[in-house]
Parts: structure tokens; sequence; C-alpha cells
């Protein structure tokens, strides 16, 4: 073990339940390493959902609640409520953040409450066995759309930007540096922080989806298909679009708006514009 | 809505707002909720009192996200409530249950109406008794509380925080529309009580409030002392299943609780829990020749009669009754060693219910050798203290007394 796992990681918990070439155990580190850059270990707690990436913290020697499928935002609203001085980690998926707790992520959004929400887009119902996500592209053939997937796959970065999201990324498996950073700034963010990661599922979204099983192809395949786009360039397809005019997907850093107030701010505010001592 | 305060503690509350108003006093300092009827009032008083508490209140999206935010609440350290009716907590069971297996207390309370499905937001039913027990999916035991009155309504929601502390479980306050919505005299206390949580027991430990370094991992699945999913291993998830059970059948002795009112030397019982409690007492009371000025048997004994076409002014004779009443109190778990001592005398036990008549099976069931006659109402109206006693005429066979008055 290295000395960042032994810092972050319960041994008790290993070996963990992820499948072979599983893009969970990037997104594990990236978190681990956003922590350590920003030096606040003692200060996080995370909140997950229920599939595969909801098993994320569930190894870490952090304070967890792994909670019910969808309402990872509902708990985690009520921890930062009680404990607005802590940071709050949620790592939620596709179904379990934009399907079944697609309402309490419009909320969470609009209210612009400091979460830091990591969302792995896998693309797949993987725990279950491969079932079509909301985010399961056209065409593709999973195990509840036999004859290929007829819905528009959502797009959750935009969703949460056209709330009151205020800080706003997304990168994949293939970029950890990146995503790294990304999770260290939205943790840092104060305000709704959402990083979608695209990730593979190289056994259940493997080839019905990308065509491909092999982890590695996958993740290659998710740098060919995204282009960086950057914030406050000219970019004339905007970090909204699903893609851009060559057929790729957006990936960098899409919002990041620090005077939007958040949540709690407001709370206070208006409690003090009431004239009631707290 | 302002409270009329005295310089005893007395007040004139709705019943709802002594509810919000107990909470607060147990030490309450989070309110997540959605609004519905009958339980509306509960949520709006939290939504300004509680801020003014120093707690934190959040008008959530939906009510299972209400519950949710709850238990994360708790988990931060705040005792945590929240308040809903039929629909509402059908939506929240999932949660009640994630609840249960996590040991989290939490308070949620149900002030019942009319079911199923949308069915009568502004009347009053005990429709909820079993779904209060029984609503998640799963084997899980949980402490349930009947009020039926406004000052049970504050009293109750203070001892169900205390319960659920005391065993780490979600408490259910089984209120109705008709103590929700009623306004009595009460005494309320001053400041706030110091209710102590107990550290993990029974299944689970470490299970420390968060942020005490003691990374308490709160796992919905099956799970061992360290939070390591065991929903694998059925000899170890047997094994939880049954701990987690036993928590509460095991301790019924600290959390059962009735009210007796002339069961000395009763030969009739009738059995009460919830609103239902007020016109029993009342037909006790009647039949006892208790004089009791809000009762007002007269009245009620001429209307009816007329109700029945009875052209004469008669009235009723139910003073050769002896009944009594036992106010079950704590519904869930059933106080069986309480109901038995209590009707130990009877032969006959009447259970009036604003349902199809639900606990009365849970009576026969534990007073296997008596006369258990269920009385069901549904449709919004609560039992007449007339109705109960002409039921006990009836069943019990003694032949109708009748007096001809003029």
């Amino acid at each position: 073990m290295n000395k960042l796992y032994e810092k972050y990681i319960k041994k008790e918990s290993l070996p963990n339940l992820f499948c072979p070439g599983c893009g969970n155990g990037i997104i594990q580190i990236a978190a681990m390493d956003a922590m350590e850059k920003l030096n606040c270990k003692d200060d996080v707690a995370c909140v997950s959902g229920i599939g595969c990436s909801s098993w994320i913290p569930c190894y870490y020697k952090l304070d967890v609640i792994h909670s019910m499928h969808g309402r990872a935002l509902a708990f985690a609203e009520g921890l930062k409520l009680a404990r607005p001085d802590k940071k709050i980690l949620v790592f939620t998926g596709d179904g379990d953040c934009m399907a079944i707790g697609g309402n309490h992520l419009l909320h969470a959004a609009q209210r612009n409450i400091d979460l830091t929400v990591v969302m792995v887009n896998n693309y797949i119902y993987g725990m279950t066995g491969g079932q079509k996500s909301p985010t399961t592209p056209i065409g593709a053939k999973t195990k509840t759309s036999p004859f290929g997937c007829i819905d528009e796959p959502m797009n959750a970065c935009k969703l949460v930007m056209s709330l009151g999201a205020s800080y706003v990324a997304r990168w994949t498996t293939a970029h950890p540096v990146q995503l790294a950073k990304a999770i260290a700034e939205g943790m840092d963010h104060k305000g709704f922080s959402f990083i979608e990661v695209l990730s593979q599922c190289p056994v259940q979204a493997g080839k019905n989806v990308w065509g491909e099983k092999e982890p590695a192809k996958i993740m290659a395949k998710y740098k060919e298909v995204t282009y960086l786009y950057k914030l406050g360039s000219n970019d004339p397809t905007g970090a909204m679009a699903e893609k851009n005019a060559e057929g790729k997907i957006p990936i960098g850093l899409f919002k990041n708006d620090e005077n939007a107030q958040e949540y709690l701010e407001r709370v206070e505010a208006k409690l003090a514009e009431s004239g009631i001592a707290r | 809505m302002a409270a009329k305060e005295s310089k005893l503690n007395e007040v004139v509350l709705q019943g709802n707002e002594a509810c919000a108003k107990g909470a607060l006093y147990a030490g309450c300092r989070f309110f997540a909720g959605y609004p519905i009827t009958p339980s509306t009032e509960i949520i709006e008083m939290m939504s300004g009192e509680m801020q003014k508490a120093g707690g934190a209140f959040i008008q959530m999206e939906d009510e299972i996200g209400s519950a949710c935010a709850i238990i994360g609440a708790r988990w931060g350290g705040s005792k945590a409530m929240t308040a809903t009716s039929g629909p509402g907590y059908t939506l929240m069971q999932e949660a009640i249950g994630f609840a249960a297996v996590t040991e989290t207390p939490i308070v949620i309370v149900n002030v019942q109406r009319g079911g199923p499905s949308t069915g009568q937001p502004t009347l009053s039913s005990q429709q909820d008794v079993y779904q209060a027990r029984y609503g998640s999916h799963g084997d899980y035991e949980i402490i349930v509380l009947a009020p039926s009155s406004v000052q049970e309504m504050y009293d109750f929601t203070v001892r169900a925080f205390e319960l659920a502390e005391q065993y780490r479980t979600p408490v259910i306050l089984l209120a109705d529309e008709v103590v929700g919505h009623m306004r009595e005299k009460i005494v309320i206390k001053d400041g706030s009580k110091n209710i102590k949580s107990v550290k993990q027991q029974y299944v689970v430990s470490p299970q420390a409030d968060f942020f005490k370094g003691e990374f308490t991992t709160v796992e919905g699945q099956l799970h061992d002392e360290q939070g390591r999913r065991i929903g694998h291993i059925a000899n170890k998830s047997g094994e939880f299943i049954y701990n987690i059970n036993k928590k509460i059948t095991d301790n019924i002795d600290g959390i059962a609780d009735i009210t007796t009112y002339c069961m000395e030397d009763a030969d009739v019982a009738i059995v009460a829990y919830g609103s239902v409690a007020r016109p029993a007492l009342n037909a006790v009371k009647h039949a006892r020749g208790v004089k009791d000025d809000r009762i007002a048997p007269k009245f009620k004994i001429v209307k009816d009669l007329m109700t029945r076409g009875i052209q004469k002014t008669i009235k009723t004779d139910y003073s050769h009754l002896k009944v009594g009443l036992v106010k079950i109190n704590s519904v869930w778990p059933i106080p069986e060693d309480l109901l038995r001592q209590a009707t130990e005398r009877v032969d006959t036990v009447i259970v009036p219910e604003m349902n199809v008549g639900k606990y009365c099976r849970e009576v026969e069931r534990v007073l296997k050798d008596k006369k258990v006659i269920p009385m069901s109402k549904c449709g919004g109206d609560i039992h007449t203290p007339i109705e109960i006693l002409d039921k006990i005429l009836e069943v019990t066979g003694i032949e109708e007394e009748v007096d001809i008055n003029e």
C-alpha cells in the first residue's frame, strides 16, 4: 500500500467489489488526491446512493452514508445543514443521480447548496446487469433496449448549469489529473459543485455501448470523442451543447461562478435581515 | 396563530403546534418537510421557530427527500424530525427502513387522514396503524406512539425523541386529524430537555456521530460492526435481522405505555388509541356517572335517538354498565403484558377504531381468551360516546333499559 492509500483506505474493507477494468478506482484515487491537495480529510464526510459508483466512498477512512437509491443528495443536504462547517462529498451514478434521484438533483442544484457531487457516468445500469440508463446513447442495445435505445441521452451538466449549480465540470477517467483538480476546486468552491466523470464499464456497457470491451481502449475512445472546452473562450458550441460540429463531447470546466450566493448564505442573510439572532 | 401564554406556562395550542413545540423542547434542531394536509401547521411553525431556536429548517422537494434529509442531519449530530400525512408517509417508507437498519434515531409524525390514495385530505382516520408498523419492506421493529390530546401531542413528541435516542431507532408519532387540529389548554415547559444519546450498543459499532474521527459507515445493506456489508453472508445476515428486531422486542417493558380508567371493577373494557380514546373515555365517564361539563351526554343521547327516528325524548340508562378504558399510548410494539394485566377481570373487550378494524386483530391475538369486538368506523367521523355505549349494550346482551320521560 502506498502512503496515500494507507491514509485514505480502510484496509479491512478490501478487496473492493469493482470489476476488473472499472473506472471507479481511478475516480476513487482522484478524490483522494483532491482531499490531499486541500489537506481537508478531517473535515470531509461522504454520501453516496446506490449503484456501482456509490461504493467508491465506502472504502475511505471517512464518515460515510451509503444511502438509498437516488437519495444521496437529500441525505447530503441534511448533513450539510447540520454541519455547515464541513465539506460533503457526494458520489453518485448516472441512473442514481438523474433517473430515480432526478428531483433531488434539480432542487439541490437550484438551491446552490454547498455540496460537491461527483457523478460517475458509465452510460449503463451496471450493478443490475446492463440495462439502459438516462445517459445510454441512442441506438445502444442493452438488456432493456434490445432493439436499440430510443431516447436521447440526458445531459447532466447542461441540466444543473441551467439551474443554480455554480461550479460545473466534465472530465473522463482518461483525465485523472484534471479530474482530481476539478474535485479539489469543487470542494473548495462555496456552492453546488457538479463534476461529471465519463467512466468505463467494460463488463456491462463496453461491448453494447462502445463496441469495445477493453478498458484501456474505451478510455482511449474517451480521448477521441471529447474535446477540451475552454471557459471564457469564444467556443461557438458552448459547454451546454451535447457535441460540437465535429461530433465531439465537450469536457473541461464549464462554469465557475464565485459570486453566486450559496443556500446557507442566503438563509443566514434572510434571518439577519429579519432581525433573528442566531 | 400565536399562543396566549400565561404565567404557569399554560397555553392554548392546536395539536400540530403542540407537536412542534414539544420537538423544540426535546432538543430537535433540524426539520425537513413537505406541506401536506392535515399536518401542514407543523412545518409552518417549524419554518420560523426552528431557525429562531438556532436550528436548521428546509422545505424539501418531496417527502422521501425530507425523511432522508433528517437521517443525514441526525448523523451530523442534530436531533431531527419530519411531519407528514397519508400519501407523504407512504413515500417515506423506504427511508424508515433505512433508519431502522442503520439505527438512526429520528422522529416522524404522521397526522393521519382518510385513505387510501389521496383519500380524504381534511378528515381523520386511523387507517395507517398497520403501515406505521409494517410500512417499509423487510423485517424490522419500530416504536409508534399515538397521542389522543393536545397535551399528549406535546408530551409524546418529547417521549418520541427520548425513545429514538435510547433505542437508536426511528419513532413514529401516529397522530390524526382530530388531535392535530383541535385546540386545548396544555402545560408546556420552558427551555430545552437534555436527551442523551445512547452510543450504538445493539448491532453495529462504532456508530458515533460524524466528524469524531471514528470513520462511521452508515450502511443500508446488512452490515457488521465495521459497517462492512454482510448481505451476501446468510448466517451473519440472519443474526443481524434477529438482533435489530430483538433490540425493540426485548425492551418492551421500557417502551410499553398504557393508561387505564375505571378498570379496577370493570366488566367490559374499551381498548382505544389516538383520538378515539376521547369518546371512549367520555363513554366510560358517562356510564360511571362522572360529572364532566365537556361531555354533554344528554344532548347527544337525544340527538342520537332523534336520528333513529324515535319521537319521544328518551334517555337510555347506561349506568348499570361497568365499563373501563384501556388507552394504548405505545401502539407498537403492542404492550402485550400491560394489556393482559389491565383486562384481567373482563370478558369482553370493545375496540373502536377509525378504520375497517385493524388493531382489534392484534388485541384479539393478545387476549385470546376474551371476546374481542371490533367497532369500525370509516368515513372521517369519530365515534360518539353513545355509539360506543350502545355497542356495549348490544354485545353484552344486557337489555336496553329505557326511561320514558314525560
